[in-house]
């Protein structure tokens, strides 16, 4: 089933500068009732972005809330996805509207399942994580770039750094392939390893 | 050429590997719930696909089940469609459901190993993170998301690639009061919550051939707090007195030739691991949590970290923020504070053993009046268990009320929640921010210091419990 094929993604991005966001933040159990994948962008971070449960009363210090802040990449401090496996989170985070996830490091979990959605997670230094921020925080203007066939990204003023993806992950995500139509190609294959399988 | 425990299983299980990416490894055991596998099953439909093992899957419904009166209807609406839809996925599509009524529904990484599913040598996966509790019998489980969920209905394979392999090793006698959810608070205390990130941990060392399988369970079962994706400990003579009979394990003849593979699983002696760490088990005292990831862990009698003294600027910010939610300071002792809640219960700390060593604490004694307490057994099997053991009387005698098997606060996804800004000592994985319900504050610790706290409303050092019972 194909998705959407990712190249180069240019946007303005959002900076939520906190270490061990976990997928509990991302999206609490109590939203979790879904019986599709649909429609969890409006409860991303539901508990730091508003008070009380309220989605008429926004936190006003939560990034999400501030309005010079938009676009498709959000970067967030390291070790970002940790915990639960609910892919609940890596849904919510695209139906919010981003295509990337910047951090130093992602819970393994997490990347997985950023990957199987089509979105991006770029993993940087913490260095460069920190230009990141600096650089979104002076001017929430600023554009940066991922590019993926160069596995480059980018700020406004040149700042640049390359990142790893594995090159499998890299062919599915540019050609918008995935992984369950890939492991269906092979069934015969399967069917071979288990005849001479025992346990 | 040797190798170690988990290549050994690793590598039986790749059907192929592909070039510069994954391996496409074989599943001998999946397991669901009804949360992360309603998209699966229609992702399946929506391509025409029948689960193409269904006698490999096994599905239960633990995670949003209600923890009282679960022979009537739930009556949230939601949680009851998503249970409803796992009723209907898996009769369509031929998987056995333990469901709700059941005599063999609970918590999934509770019901796997007692009754006898889980088997040394395995690939297990499910979609929920704690499925590294099953590496306790020498398996390689790990947790998945709904999209790899999907992978192995339709193929019974998922992509992975090789992680890397950490030893830690704990070595020595435990002191009274300790007990293993104190080590595995230890390790991720001092790994941090995502120090083991990239690898598998195998457990080993003399402490964890000493303890029982429940135990190894508990520490396996937190592998995932800590970063890494798995647990797992060698197979030995406990594990299989542990195994032996139960519902699902081979009989007679079939089980002596598992047995012999089983014995043969295990890391070479000069097998080399990507990192290895030793601890001294007599070093570890029994341990709490004063922040809101599973690292942030300190003795029970020690006081919380004061953000003045962190010297790297985010470290700083992040236990200020922590503490801030947690609605403590630097320097505090937590010992003799105030605690309304105490949850017992959740894949971590819901077995027999669990209960058998609360009831030991609280015997004779009397729950703390102002307390609210949750004691949620991790299966049917359990509190039948408990039943046929009479610590049922030992807990209602001491005011206590057990409830029915399920997630339960663990995660606050059903009505078993922490009021906003209560503390709640409990015996489950993580005190992330709202996991037991919004605003709650967990302090994570073991099984006996929840038992002393519901005694007490306190957060307690059952070390003095134990001394009275001895009569020192």
């Amino acid at each position: 089933m194909n998705k959407n094929p990712i190249s180069v993604i240019s946007s303005t991005a959002v900076p939520l500068n906190v270490e061990n966001v976990d997928t509990d933040q991302i999206i609490p159990a109590r939203f979790l009732k879904a019986t599709t994948r649909e429609g969890f962008g409006k409860n991303l971070f539901r508990d730091w972005r508003y008070e009380k449960n309220d989605e008429k009363n926004p936190k006003k210090d939560f990034v999400l809330n501030n309005p010079v802040y938009s676009g498709k990449i959000l970067v967030a401090g390291k070790n970002f996805g940790c915990g639960s496996s609910r892919e609940h989170a890596a849904w919510a985070i695209k139906d919010y509207g981003f295509d990337v996830v910047v951090s130093s490091f992602f819970a393994d979990i997490f990347k997985n399942n950023a990957l199987n959605n089509f979105i991006v997670p770029v993993k940087v230094s913490p260095e460069f994580l920190n230009v990141l921020f600096g650089a979104i925080e002076k001017d929430p203007s600023t554009v940066i770039t991922v590019d993926l066939p160069q596995q480059t990204i980018s700020t406004e003023n040149g700042k640049s750094e390359v990142f790893e993806i594995n090159k499998y992950k890299k062919t599915c995500l540019m050609n918008g392939y995935d992984d369950i139509d890939y492991l269906l190609s092979i069934r015969q294959e399967i069917e071979i390893f288990e005849k001479d399988y025992k346990n | 050429m040797s190798k170690t425990l988990f290549e050994k299983i690793w590598d039986k299980h790749v059907v192929t590997s592909i070039p510069d990416g994954p391996d496409v490894f074989y599943i001998d055991k999946h397991f669901i719930h009804e949360v992360t596998s309603p998209q699966a099953f229609a992702g399946l439909e929506r391509r025409g696909l029948p689960v193409f093992h269904p006698q490999k899957t096994i599905a239960t419904t633990d995670h949003n089940v209600p923890t009282i009166h679960q022979e009537l209807p739930i009556r949230e609406e939601l949680s009851r469609r998503q249970v409803q839809k796992l009723n209907e996925n898996c009769a369509k599509f031929g998987v056995e459901l333990y469901g709700l009524g059941h005599p063999f529904q609970g918590i999934v990484h509770i019901i796997g190993p007692e009754l006898g599913i889980t088997q040394p040598g395995m690939t297990i996966v499910c979609g929920d993170s704690h499925t590294s509790t099953h590496g306790a019998f020498g398996t390689i489980a790990f947790g998945i998301g709904t999209s790899e969920v999907e992978m192995v209905m339709a193929t019974q394979c998922i992509l992975q690639n090789r992680p890397k392999v950490m030893r830690i090793n704990i070595e020595g006698a435990l002191h009274k009061g300790v007990v293993s959810k104190d080590i595995i608070l230890q390790i991720i205390s001092q790994i941090s919550a995502s120090g083991a990130t990239g690898y598998f941990v195998e457990y080993a060392g003399s402490t964890i051939r000493g303890l029982s399988m429940e135990a190894r369970m508990t520490i396996c079962n937190m592998s995932i707090e800590m970063g890494a994706r798995g647990g797992m400990i060698a197979p030995d003579e406990t594990t299989f007195s542990y195994m032996h009979d139960r519902h699902f394990m081979p009989k007679g003849a079939e089980w002596d030739k598992k047995l012999m593979e089983w014995k043969k699983l295990y890391s070479d002696p000069d097998a080399v691991f990507d990192k290895e760490i030793t601890f001294d088990a007599a070093a570890i005292e029994p341990m709490i949590t004063y922040g809101t990831n599973p690292g942030m862990g300190i003795r029970i009698t020690g006081v919380v970290p004061n953000p003045e003294n962190e010297t790297d600027e985010s470290e700083r910010n992040n236990l200020k923020k922590s503490l801030k939610y947690m609605g403590l300071e630097g320097g505090q002792r937590l010992l003799g504070m105030k605690v309304q809640n105490v949850f017992i219960g959740s894949c971590t700390n819901s077995r027999i053993e669990d209960f058998r060593l609360i009831a030991s604490v609280i015997k004779g004694k009397k729950k703390d009046p102002d307390t609210r307490v949750l004691i949620v057994p991790g299966s049917q099997q359990v509190a039948a268990q408990i039943r046929a053991e009479g610590l049922d009387k030992v807990f209602e005698e001491s005011g206590f009320a057990i409830r029915q098997p399920g997630c339960s606060a663990c995660l606050g996804m059903n009505e078993d929640k922490v009021p906003p800004g209560e503390y709640c000592i409990s015996t489950s994985n993580r005190n992330f921010e709202g996991r037991q319900g919004p605003g709650a504050r967990t302090l994570l610790a073991s099984p006996l210091t929840a038992a002393a706290a519901a005694l007490t409303g306190k957060v307690s050092d059952v070390r003095s419990f134990l001394d009275e019972q001895n009569g020192n």
